[in-house]
């Protein structure tokens, strides 16, 4: 029970740091730039301690899922993803709905990536 | 944000990742395609898409949108999930989950949307 509270107070602070880099980013542009840099960042960051470097910065187990799960789980999100994407067909505005796919999906698996890559250097040394 | 947006915000982030923690400790599996992640992404993208149908006041879109559904649903998780099945060799079960993760995900905010429009 106690592991599902951290969870949850780390997913508070998740998900109203993801909503404060939106209001930062996303101006006039119709584009969801905010979602897509806390998704691409969050990746890095999620892939970057999985590779082990989460027992670097704690050796708590309860710590360490209330980071992962909890906060970088609540930072990122699908389902405004989703809907974003959505919207951006309805509104005819096919080449950004492309764009966005593409440069979250393949974005996303690239900066994980790099992020597992950087993340076992780190500890290999 | 306003003060109060923070509140509700977190409100609903608290709510939504609690949930996901549950679901994926229960559903997720070593092997395979990870259930549980799918059934939190698929279940937050028609929530999502139904309250934008609805037309809710403000603060209950913000609460339900960006703190509730934005928490219970993972996009971190989902790439690092898709990388791991795949450098696993589970091959045919990475292809899987991608279609059903992004092609079920945006028909279901689809969907939502249109039958919040409905009622």
């Amino acid at each position: 029970m106690k592991q599902a509270l951290f969870v949850g107070i780390a997913g508070a602070i998740g998900a109203i740091c993801r909503i404060g880099i939106g209001r930062l980013l996303e101006g006039s542009s119709e584009f969801p730039i905010g979602t897509l840099t806390a998704n691409l960042l969050g990746t890095f960051i999620l892939c970057l301690l999985s590779a082990g470097v989460i027992h670097r910065l704690t050796a708590d187990q309860q710590l360490q899922t209330a980071i992962t799960t909890g906060f970088l789980g609540s930072f990122t999100t699908f389902s405004t993803f989703s809907m974003e994407t959505v919207s951006l067909i309805q509104n005819g505005q096919m080449m950004h709905a492309a764009l966005y796919f593409a440069v979250s999906v393949i974005g996303g698996l690239t900066v994980g990536l790099y992020g597992i890559r950087i993340g076992s250097r780190m500890v290999s040394v | 944000m306003t003060v109060v947006e923070a509140i509700v915000i977190g409100a609903g982030g608290f709510i939504g990742a609690v949930l996901r923690f549950f679901i994926a400790a229960m559903l997720n599996k070593e092997e395979g395609i990870p259930r549980g992640t799918l059934v939190v992404n698929m279940t937050g993208s028609l929530l999502i898409g139904l309250i934008f149908g609805f037309e809710l006041p403000t603060l209950w879109t913000v609460f339900l949108v960006s703190g509730l559904a934005g928490a219970l649903t993972t996009f971190s998780t989902l790439m690092k999930e898709l990388i791991q099945l795949w450098r696993s060799g589970q091959r045919k079960e990475t292809v899987l989950y991608s279609i059903w993760t992004f092609g079920c995900g945006a028909l279901l905010a689809f969907l939502g949307f249109v039958i919040g429009q409905f009622c």
